[in-house]
């Protein structure tokens, strides 16, 4: 069995293999101030009285935080007061993108099966658990049933040999692979990885590898627990020897530059070569996939003591408060800032183009997140480049894109 | 009317994310595919035809995008393929969604679209498509008209 089949099979309480169907019940159920406010009316609308269990229904505001207008604002209340209403957790404003929270307050753990209405929910892959992502009514269904039906993927096997280069990071990593699988080369499947590459990674680097599998169209995405460090003892899930894998894909990874994903495509990738020199308006690091403490870590280990380019706007959105307090703490912030960075409220900021940062006309911004579709941040007449934080961070200081390794 | 469009349409360019924050759907369909056809939504008719190449409906998980297309009056989304939370989505909500592989399909083409049974006549070419069929628990879904009145009935899945 691969490790999907494993981890579904101990759900349901019998032998599944790819291709059967199942209802699963499922540890945990998320929504976001994207998603929950039809979800909550879809609950109602089935009848739904009571979720299934208060301490696995989670509601996160993170979208558009703090609400930029009243319409917003109003459903942020209607969630308020259904979490009260049902005595479930609700992440207030500020308290951090719903992924990161989730890992962080410990909603999921590995060998989990949990359900997240927002497609970057194969983040929990991280942990060795089955996550993936639905739209609002699935969400509401599984609140009120504590089930999901799914048909149990086929999995792929990514194996990355070889130790990754000083300055070469996980999201390089994932980047390339986004690009060499291609943003449907993973459709309906779940995915492997394996391989030494992983094998030293930080939960935060694993966090933006499974990140990314939404970007190669993955049910679910799970990273081999070899390594993995947690602050609470688990049981890992391993793939049986004679597992079936629908394609396995090798790469050596130990030469690998950095990367970048240009316009208008997640699997628009090449080396940073490619690319070097092409003027930047604005710089972003945050989000699901790039806002945790070692990517501020990374971006100022570049700027420390330095300063962005005049005319460069440089915003930073902490995946969560925890890594806000943990980057005042460690002195990441000051540096941050007296380099010219923006800090602003936790959440997922400009990522999703609500408010907060929306680019110009022909402006190209440089982000640390993982969508660069037309008119992602807001504005189609502009252009989203995508690179990990310490790219991110050299290309403010010099005013275009540059590897961090010729940051002057 | 069938409109056409190519591969990897992604949620964003469906419906972009600064409008999806609402329980206003009629809202929606003012900007369903602005940004790649500014003229859709002037001109969609109910009943109309929406034909994609691969992978359509790729990025985020919000129902808005196939909500979005169901309001401005499109009857059936056809597609070489679909990217999966789309397609759930779609099925939960009732609009129907059909997946048949490479095809030729222009705008404008007259089809005749059995959605049961998932048969599409091309009139303008004489070309026909048998849609790869779905799960029991989806064509049951569609056939109450979404996973809300699915579960207004049932109370629980049924495989
Ligand atoms: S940070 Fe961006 S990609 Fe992540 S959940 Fe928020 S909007 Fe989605």
């Amino acid at each position: 069995m691969t490790i999907a089949e494993k981890i579904l099979s101990n759900h349901v309480g019998y032998p599944v293999k790819a291709g059967d169907l199942i209802i699963c019940p499922v540890d945990g159920v998320m929504a976001t101030d994207t998603t929950g406010p039809l979800a909550i009316q879809a609950f109602r609308e089935m009848g739904g009285k009571q979720v299934f269990d208060k301490s696995k229904c989670v509601l996160v505001l993170d979208h558009a935080v703090p609400p930029p207008n009243e319409r917003i604002a109003n459903l942020h209340k209607m969630m308020r007061a259904f979490a009260k209403e049902q005595g479930i957790k609700l992440f207030e404003i500020g308290e951090g993108i719903c992924h990161q929270v989730m890992v962080e307050h410990e909603f999921v753990k590995p060998g989990d099966v949990f359900i997240g209405a927002d497609s970057h929910t194969p983040t929990y892959g991280a942990l060795n658990a089955f996550a993936c992502g639905v739209g609002s009514t699935d969400l509401a269904a599984t609140m009120m049933t504590g089930q999901i039906w799914l048909k149990v993927p086929e999995s792929i096997k990514i194996v990355c040999s070889g130790k990754l280069q000083e300055g070469v990071s996980a999201k390089d990593l994932i980047l390339f692979l986004v690009g060499q699988l291609t943003i449907s080369g993973a459709t309906y499947q779940s995915i492997e990885f394996a391989g030494e590459a992983f094998e030293d990674m930080t939960l935060a680097s694993r966090m933006t590898i499974a990140n990314m599998v939404a970007e190669m169209g993955g049910k679910t995405g799970i990273v081999h627990p070899k390594g993995l460090l947690l602050d609470y003892d688990f049981e890992v899930i391993e793939p049986d020897e004679n597992a079936v894998y629908l394609q396995t894909f090798e790469f050596d990874v130990s030469g690998l530059e950095a990367q970048i994903s240009a316009p208008e495509s997640p699997d628009n990738v090449g080396n940073i070569s490619q690319w070097e020199g092409t003027e930047i308006d604005y710089a972003f690091i945050g989000t699901c996939c790039n806002g945790r403490l070692e990517d501020l870590q990374a971006a100022a280990a570049v700027l420390k003591g330095k300063r962005i380019k005049e005319g460069v706007r440089f915003l930073i959105a902490p995946a969560s408060k925890s890594t806000l307090l943990d980057a005042m703490n460690d002195g990441t912030l000051q540096i941050l800032i007296e380099a010219g960075a923006s800090i602003i409220t936790p959440g997922c900021g400009p990522c999703v183009g609500t408010h907060q940062g929306v680019p110009g006309n022909d402006e190209v911004v440089i982000s640390a997140a993982n969508r660069n579709f037309k008119g992602r941040m807001g504005n189609p007449n502009s252009n989203i480049y995508l690179a990990a934080p310490a790219t991110v961070a050299a290309s403010a200081l010099n005013g275009k894109i540059t590897s961090s390794a010729n940051a002057s | 009317m069938t409109f056409v469009y190519g591969d990897n349409i992604d949620t964003d360019r469906i419906i972009p994310g600064k409008y999806t924050k609402t329980l206003d759907m009629s809202t929606l369909a003012d900007h369903v595919l602005e940004d790649l056809d500014p003229e859709f939504s002037k001109k969609v008719k109910p009943g109309d035809y929406l034909v994609a190449g691969k992978n359509f409906g790729c990025g985020s998980s919000r129902e808005q995008a196939p909500l979005a297309l169901k309001k401005s009056g499109i009857a059936v989304v056809i597609a070489e393929d679909f990217a999966r939370i789309f397609y759930r989505n779609a099925i939960n909500i009732g609009l129907p969604v059909l997946e048949i592989g490479k095809h030729f399909i222009n705008r404008g083409d007259q089809l005749s679209v059995d959605i049961k049974e998932g048969f599409i006549k091309n009139e303008t070419n004489g070309e026909s498509y048998q849609a790869v069929k779905m799960p029991q628990v989806m064509i049951d879904i569609l056939d109450s008209g979404g996973l809300v009145e699915y579960l207004k009935e049932n109370g629980t899945y049924k495989l």
